[in-house]
């Protein structure tokens, strides 16, 4: 029997890269699987992929799927700012930045924000433990208040809900997931490399090592009894986009169902739970995390999607050539541009 | 439209006359409009053929504080700052007391008559002219007041020191980029204002601006910024990152402002992209992220913004990634004095970045080379897959300088080692093989991919960790010991690939001066006064580091060396020092470091009592 390919003619094992060097059972190894999976499934091109990192035990994740794309593990909390750069510079890329809990919630804070709100097209995978692990345990700023580790006692200070700073910095498409749902977190991050704009997924990923007692919220354990999905999700490929017949035209009156185009003409299917949250809502969007944060639900699914809105390169109003793909003569003005301007200044 | 107004003041002097060879400095407050009435006197003289620059000392403030600004005509072609300005402008009550004071003998002064100033100085020549009423009974809307108000002194300089009327109006018209109305509003308060000098006042001094036919001719009047700009407009600059600081703002700003020459003529689409990021970090994170993506990138920043992007000029230096970062610096440490210049971020650009780097720094000393350096910056950058340090200042970048008009780039863009499918293709056909920190040529510089290559070999791991030439991650000792040697290499190469130095001779000189940036008015004209006492020097102007080794032959060719520059602690001879095993004790470290341009008269000053101690 001939190896499953698929549309590209690939096998899966060509979407992988390096052996992970991550602690054994690390959640963010979980991840990098449903990243190559997500990319196998939709017969990526690596070749036009980038992808990029802070520091941290997440930002190391890049060297663990597609090996065959172009990889940047840039500085502390500053990947945001290289993947702007590296989009400004060539728009037809595909990028995927993935970051954890210290990276993005402390020490990048303001460039997360910032590269939100200049809705810079990638997938922004937050790996969240809650915990800093390659310096060895110490807490972070998505630690949740009241939270005890070893080395440093109780946690006073209030989590930050990345979320929700996602949704208040103009985000388009924001989700949380946990790395031991690997269908939701497969399933979003399909949604997500169809979404136009910049789309933060923020995946609890156990630290098997700092902070994974079966009290710690961010722990295997807890992620397990205690997540509570929206919604039940399915993506549907442009190719595999149901018809209205196949859905029950009931479920649709009765609002049980919610269905969105995304940009690139795929679907995605949600069926409701037992919460009737509507992601394309904003003020809801934002009541939902509040809640959850008082009543300490771990609540996972799409949370928040808009309608696309201008990206960078059109907010700049770039050429639709990508601009390293410009040659000279488009670069440098010519001879008679620097004698008419040499006149203004005489 | 000029007007027919009377055009000769009485003169009582009768002394030998001073005939465009003087400073005249405007004290106002900052933020009054004064700059204008500044801009449409240097425009004046530019016109009449007169070398002339003018120099902004202005506070960090908005609006309210005292600001100076001195317009120097020279018919002998200098445009350093002089020590003291023999016509002062006070404008400014808060500081007029001092500006009086500061006015050297035999000087002018020219007062409001509303002040009833106490005369006090003998030794100099006062006038006096009614600025507020003048403006009350010209009936100008009270919203522009203020700003007309100071064209009154543009007409009584213009009266008293024989700027010919319908050159100011030229001058006005340049002033408001052709635009009649603004122009004409103040060419009335100027011609009020002239007329009621010649009416009202005797001259009673020496000195006077006199036309010089064909003089200027075909130059431009620009700032550094602008024409840093307009460098890397023409350099081909794809992604251009910034974040807000004095004195560099107006580099970005002359990029938007000339955007037009970088829009696709078939779209009206930017082929340049120009962020403002929200620090500097960003900043600098923007322009590497674009440099590893293939584009031409740059930012302009100051010293506390270098201090910024340390960390990451390392990981673009270790990683060798291309971008140019131009440094308009003032003076520091800290927030220092914003708006006061300096040649003090020397040491700290060029070993920029913790562990040991080495990074590219050219030094732009006119605003021709801020225009070349705006452009081969770029390619340099690409050529060596380094970050490109530029420091210029805030003299150079700020304030307007007299040129000939730029040469065109002679060259095409250099996008260095930078494969594409097709060569990367042929490369892995030729040797079997490609890794991206291999020294396949042996000098250093590895070949680069850009994402985006369909190519299954094309892609490769980035990091800032330690890396092998396979750029696989690596901490091995052997394999970081062979990268740093490479890029040590590398770097080393460009001795004496960018710009060398300018050396100039005089006869047989026995002393010799080393500088760097806009010092170099100063030292010209020192070097004149030196050479009509029959001292001669030599004059070396190095324009990169690290340095070429022509700067260690001038040293050692010389019985006396000066290393001359703009910041307290003389980081310049400390690199020379430090990159040489021979003896340094006959070269003398000569550093300033006030915040202000340097004149001739401190160069002929220090030089002299050395020498003279010899």
């Amino acid at each position: 029997m001939p190896p499953k390919t698929n549309s590209l003619g690939l096998e899966r094992e060509e979407y992988k890269a390096a052996k992970s060097t991550l602690c054994p059972g690390c959640g963010h190894d979980s991840i990098a699987n449903q990243i190559i999976s997500m990319a196998y499934d939709l017969g990526i091109n690596q070749h036009n992929v980038i992808k990029l990192s802070g520091i941290g035990c997440s930002s190391k994740s890049p060297a663990y799927f597609l090996g065959r794309a172009h990889a940047f593990n840039s500085v502390h909390g500053r990947m945001p700012s290289v993947a702007t750069g590296a989009m400004m510079a060539n728009r037809s890329l595909t990028a995927i930045g993935v970051s954890g809990d210290g990276d993005t919630g402390s020490i990048g804070f303001g460039q997360f924000k910032h590269l939100v709100r200049r809705n810079v097209p990638m997938i922004y995978i937050i790996e969240n433990n809650g915990v800093y692990g390659l310096t060895k345990g110490q807490f972070s700023a998505t630690s949740d208040a009241g939270q005890v580790l070893k080395y440093y006692g109780k946690n006073e200070l209030p989590a930050l809900d990345l979320p929700l700073e996602a949704i208040i910095a103009g985000c388009t498409f924001v989700a949380r997931s946990f790395s031991g749902d690997a269908k939701q977190a497969q399933t979003l991050l399909k949604a997500a490399m169809s979404h136009r704009g910049t789309a933060v997924l923020d995946i609890i990923s156990p630290c098997v090592t700092f902070n994974n007692a079966p009290d710690s919220n961010k722990s295997y354990s807890y992620g397990k009894e205690n997540e509570i999905p929206l919604h039940e999700i399915t993506y549907y490929d442009r190719s595999a986009v149901p018809t209205r017949e196949e859905i029950k035209v009931d479920e649709y009156e009765s609002g049980k169902i919610i269905e969105v185009e995304m940009h690139d003409g795929s679907h995605i299917k949600l069926k409701k739970v037992d919460n009737d949250h509507d992601p394309r809502n904003r003020e809801s969007a934002i009541k939902v995390l509040e809640k959850a944060t008082m009543e300490q639900q771990f609540l996972t699914g799409l949370l928040y999607y808009e309608e696309p809105r201008a990206t960078l390169a059109d907010t700049l109003r770039l050429t639709e050539t990508p601009l390293v793909h410009l040659g000279e003569e488009k670069l440098r003005p010519s001879k008679a541009a620097l004698e008419n301007l040499m006149k203004d200044f005489m | 439209m000029v007007l027919d107004v009377q055009t000769s003041t009485q003169s009582k002097y009768e002394g030998q006359t001073i005939v465009n060879d003087f400073s005249l400095t405007a004290a106002t407050k900052n933020g009054t409009g004064s700059q204008t009435s500044n801009n449409v006197l240097v425009l004046s003289l530019y016109k009449m053929g007169i070398p002339v620059n003018g120099k902004n000392l202005f506070p960090s403030n908005i609006k309210g504080l005292p600001t100076w600004y001195t317009i120097r005509a020279s018919k002998d072609g200098y445009i350093a700052r002089q020590q003291s300005a023999a016509i002062t402008v006070a404008l400014n009550v808060d500081t007029a007391a001092e500006d009086v004071l500061k006015v050297p003998a035999g000087g002018v002064c020219i007062l409001p008559k509303e002040w009833n100033w106490t005369k006090s100085r003998e030794d100099i020549t006062y006038y006096e002219i009614p600025v507020d009423s003048m403006v009350k009974e010209a009936g100008v809307n009270p919203d522009l007041r203020e700003r007309v108000a100071n064209m009154v002194y543009v007409g009584a300089v213009a009266q008293l020191f024989s700027i010919p009327l319908e050159i100011v109006w030229e001058a006005l018209l340049s002033n408001f980029k052709g635009k009649e109305k603004p122009a004409k509003i103040n060419y009335e308060m100027v011609t009020k204002a002239y007329e009621w000098t010649a009416a009202n006042l005797v001259k009673q001094d020496p000195y006077k601006y006199e036309a010089i036919p064909g003089g200027n001719p075909n130059k431009i009047i620009i700032t550094g910024n602008e024409a840093a700009g307009l460098g890397g407009l023409f350099g081909g600059v794809q992604v251009v990152a910034w974040y807000p600081i004095t004195p560099s703002t107006s580099l970005v700003d002359a990029m938007f402002d000339h955007q037009d020459l970088r829009k696709d003529p078939e779209t009206g689409a930017n082929t340049v992209a120009i962020m403002q990021a929200e620090d500097e970090i960003a900043a600098i994170g923007t322009i590497i992220g674009a440099g590893w993506a293939g584009a031409r990138s740059m930012t302009a920043t100051s010293g506390p913004g270098i201090s910024l992007m340390a960390e990451f000029t390392g990981l673009a230096y270790f990683a060798e990634i291309p971008c140019v970062i131009w440094d308009v610096t003032r003076i520091g440490p800290s927030t220092g004095l914003p708006t006061r210049t300096s040649q003090g971020d020397l040491l700290f650009i060029h070993f920029l970045s913790h562990g040991d780097t080495r990074q590219i720094t050219l030094l732009p000393g006119s605003v021709a080379e801020c225009f070349e350096f705006g452009w081969s910056a770029l390619d340099y950058a690409e050529q060596y897959q380094t970050p490109v340090f530029v420091m210029s200042d805030l003299d150079l970048g700020m304030n307007n300088w007299m040129s000939d008009p730029f040469n065109y780039p002679a060259e095409s863009l250099n996008r260095g080692k930078t494969l594409n499918l097709e060569t990367l293709t042929q490369f892995i056909a030729d040797k079997g093989e490609w890794y991206r920190y291999k020294d396949y040529d042996k000098d250093g510089i590895p070949y680069r991919t850009i994402p985006g290559i369909d190519h299954k070999q094309a892609a490769y791991f980035t990091r800032g960790t330690g890396h092998n030439e396979r750029a696989g991650y690596s901490e091995r000792s052997e394999d970081w010991v062979a990268n740093l040697s490479r890029i040590t290499k590398k770097i080393s190469s460009t001795r004496e690939t960018l710009p060398q130095p300018i050396v100039q001779t005089g006869k047989n000189a026995k002393i010799g001066i080393i500088s760097y940036g806009s010092n170099d008015p100063a030292i010209q004209e020192a070097r004149d006064w030196f050479a009509a006492e029959g001292i001669e020097t030599d004059y070396m102007r190095i324009r990169a580091l690290p340095l070429s080794q022509s700067v260690h032959d001038f040293i050692h060719s010389h019985e006396h060396v000066y290393v001359i520059e703009n910041n307290f602690d003389g980081q310049m001879a400390q690199i020379i020092r430090m990159e040489t095993s021979k003896s340094t004790e006959h070269m003398a470290s000569l550093p300033l470091g006030d915040g202000l341009p340097m004149t001739a008269q401190w160069v002929y000053d220090n030089i002299s009592s050395r020498e003279e101690k010899k």
